[in-house]
């Protein structure tokens, strides 16, 4: 889960993250106020999930209380598009008012995963406010990696490493340490996937300040952070990716025009594949899990066709803990109940498959049968450009 | 070494009183599997179909001499399950449970770093079965598998019953079958699969299925260049998905280049591997791996 960056501050904050004063707020007269409380000169930013705000125009300097109000009046109610919220862009419901910083330098920090070992890792870096990847892309080296044990925390001689080769001396170098400790203990504590400061800023005086904040949790670990989970924001998720999880589907919208549902999440990847290995383009991913009861299958078809892009559906299961049968009457009812009038191609292969493809056969639907995957992507293909779209 | 299942592997299922549990339980005995134990705490001392309930796993090892735990717990206490199995010495333990916390697996780890003689299959997987001997410990559906040749060995549960569709359709039948499980921190690795694959005299020819993220397939393929002398054919599933859903930045920093399909195809390519480009090809390509 994905969280903004007032939240994430936050969150920082309470293990003892420096950030800049400020305070969230939805209107241009209170963002006003901000400003004023903070001296006058303020920092405006958009809140929505996706990187690249500054470059979109949804952050803005604000010299004076009045350039506050009227760089919140801009950008609250946008549509802010950035590099990763796609040509629609997102629309900003809220903006961050901060103190306006004395920039020194900027640094980088993040810390995740590193499956290969099994542990959280630091990272650090001297090129702050750049695009990480591009940073690892054009010199891998220019990132230092501090692998760290998750039980026994980060120790400060790790963080006094890496601060020492991020060139930070003296008493920055002071400020650091318990900075990167404070930091390590939120990623450990609150169950994130990522932390990252980008940039980290190291202001004119020297202090220690996380600039911008982003923090991802582990999904999973959710159920002992009902605090955080409260800070989930649907309208930053696709609306039927959304409606999907209602029903614990594991739906990812994509832009093609075959709509797939099937079992497992590498099978799904698989059909994709296929589909693409056919001639044709997946328009979505969905697991439908191990365990998937009529009605989730009835809803996953639902959240399928509702895609207008979708011009044919490929169903893909192979029964493992699922029963073909149940799949086969969700389909029918589902299909029955929205009038679905585009290609169904159905792959059933497992346990119960011959009561499956009975149903399917005495529901009187236009429903193809497939025998294997490879058999049902070239079905699913031909029907669809049949159907002339 | 050979297979870890053998006519001698004695299973206790954690959770056996659930819904999944007691169906799979049954499942697999009806297979042919003993299953000679379950563990629910607060529900020792009754039974399910004639298994034996017990409070915990130490009290179902000693009266029963279980070896295996087959593990269904719910996702908040399978980590303490893992555990107590392990603790128990139970040499054997495969987690089925989907969505363990992964600060949860990293303290699995560090407990199963003092146990060396405990083996961790999972979690999030669909399980180990050995067709020869008639034993399942796992969620996968018995009747598509026959006695043979082939070890197979993926990340994921659905696609791996494809190779095995696959196999037995071919006629060359699977030796045993290992699901390793889809999440970032699991017990077993391509790696521990394939040593055991290497020297189990049952397995003539290996798949190995992977899929994006990580950067265990390129070990993998490094293992295999140096080590297996074995046929190897693989799939790579994800190839058409989209980059970043699913990594942020840092991940995909970690991965320094590593997690692509295309990095894995290119890797396993290079270590010698036939790489399936269609997973309707998968028992075709290891037929051709094993003509050479």
């Amino acid at each position: 889960m994905k969280v903004h960056e007032y939240q994430a501050k936050e969150i920082l904050r309470r293990y003892g993250v420096a950030t800049p004063s400020g305070r969230v707020t939805d209107s241009p007269e209170e963002a006003r106020q901000i400003a004023k409380d903070l001296g006058g000169k303020a920092v405006v930013k958009a809140q929505i999930h996706a990187g690249g705000r500054g470059k979109g125009g949804g952050v803005k300097l604000a010299k004076s209380p009045d350039e506050a109000f009227e760089a919140a009046k801009a950008i609250i109610g946008m549509q802010l598009v950035t590099h990763q919220t796609g040509p629609e862009g997102r629309k900003v419901k809220k903006v961050l008012v901060e103190a306006a910083a004395d920039i020194a330098q900027e640094l980088y920090l993040g810390i995740t995963l590193d499956r290969a070992i099994g542990k959280p890792v630091l990272m650090a870096s001297k090129f702050g406010g750049m695009e990480i990847e591009e940073v690892a892309h054009k010199d891998p080296t220019a990132i230092l990696k501090e692998p760290f044990d998750a039980i026994a925390g980060l120790q400060p001689f790790q963080a006094r490493k890496v601060a020492y080769a991020l060139g930070l001396t003296g008493e920055t170098h002071k400020k650091a340490v318990p900075f990167l400790l404070a930091l390590a203990k939120a990623y450990v504590e609150t169950d994130c996937s990522l932390a990252e400061i980008n940039p980290l800023m190291i202001t004119g005086s020297g202090d220690v300040v996380a600039l911008d904040a982003k923090m991802n949790f582990d999904d999973n670990a959710l159920f002992r952070h009902l605090d955080i989970k409260e800070y989930r924001d649907l309208d930053e998720e696709d609306p039927l990716e959304v409606e999907a999880s209602k029903f614990n589907l594991n739906y990812i919208k994509l832009d093609g025009n075959v709509g797939c549902m099937v079992n497992g999440a590498g099978l799904a990847m698989s059909t994709m594949d296929i589909i693409q290995y056919a001639g044709g383009s997946p328009a979505n991913f969905l697991d439908v899990g191990g365990g998937a009861n009529e009605e989730q299958v009835r809803n996953a078809m639902r959240i399928i066709l509702s895609d207008p892009n979708v011009k044919g559906v490929l169903i893909n299961i192979f029964g493992g803990i699922m029963r073909c049968d149940i799949i086969a009457s969700g389909v029918v009812k589902a299909v029955k109940e929205i009038g679905c009038t585009i290609p169904v191609v159905v792959r059933l292969e497992g346990t119960n498959v011959e009561e499956g493809k009975a149903i399917l056969r005495d529901s009187g639907l236009a429903v193809i049968p497939a025998d294997g995957m490879k058999d049902a992507a070239e079905k699913i293909i031909a029907a669809v450009a049949k159907g002339g779209n | 070494m050979a297979s870890w299942l053998s006519t001698e592997t004695r299973v206790l299922v954690q959770g056996l009183t659930g819904r999944e549990g007691k169906f799979h339980a049954l499942a697999g005995r009806d297979y042919g599997t003993q299953v000679v134990a379950g563990v629910t705490p607060g529900k020792g001392g009754t039974d399910v179909e004639g298994i034996p309930v017990f409070n915990t796993v130490h009290e179902a090892v000693e009266k029963t001499g279980a070896n295996a735990s087959l593990l269904f717990v719910p996702p908040p206490a399978a980590a303490d399950g893992i555990m107590e199995a392990a603790d128990a010495g139970v040499a054997l333990i495969i987690a089925i449970t989907e969505g363990i916390p992964v600060n949860d697996m990293i303290r699995v780890k560090a407990f199963l770093a003092e146990r060396p003689g405990v083996r961790l299959v999972g979690p999030n997987c669909p399980g180990v079965i050995r067709p020869s001997a008639k034993v399942k410990l796992g969620i996968m559906p018995a009747r598509i598998h026959r006695p043979g040749k082939v070890g197979i060995v993926s990340r994921s549960g659905t696609l791996t019953y494809e190779a095995v569709g696959q196999t037995t359709a071919l006629g060359l039948g699977q030796s045993t079958c290992i699901g390793i499980g889809g999440d970032p921190v699991n017990g077993t690795n391509f790696i521990d699969c394939l040593e055991m694959f290497k020297d189990d005299p049952e397995t003539e020819a290996i798949i190995m299925i992977g899929e994006i993220g990580g950067s265990a397939e390129e070990e993998a393929a490094e293992w295999i260049a140096a080590n297996l002398k074995k046929p190897v054919a693989s799939f790579i599933a994800g190839r058409t998905a989209p980059p970043g859903r699913r990594m942020g930045h840092a991940g995909a920093i970690i991965s320094g280049g590593k997690g692509t399909a295309t990095e894995k195809v290119a890797a396993l390519r290079a270590a010698g591997v036939l790489v399936a480009d269609s997973p309707a090809l998968i028992g075709e390509t290891l037929v051709q791996a094993i003509k050479g």
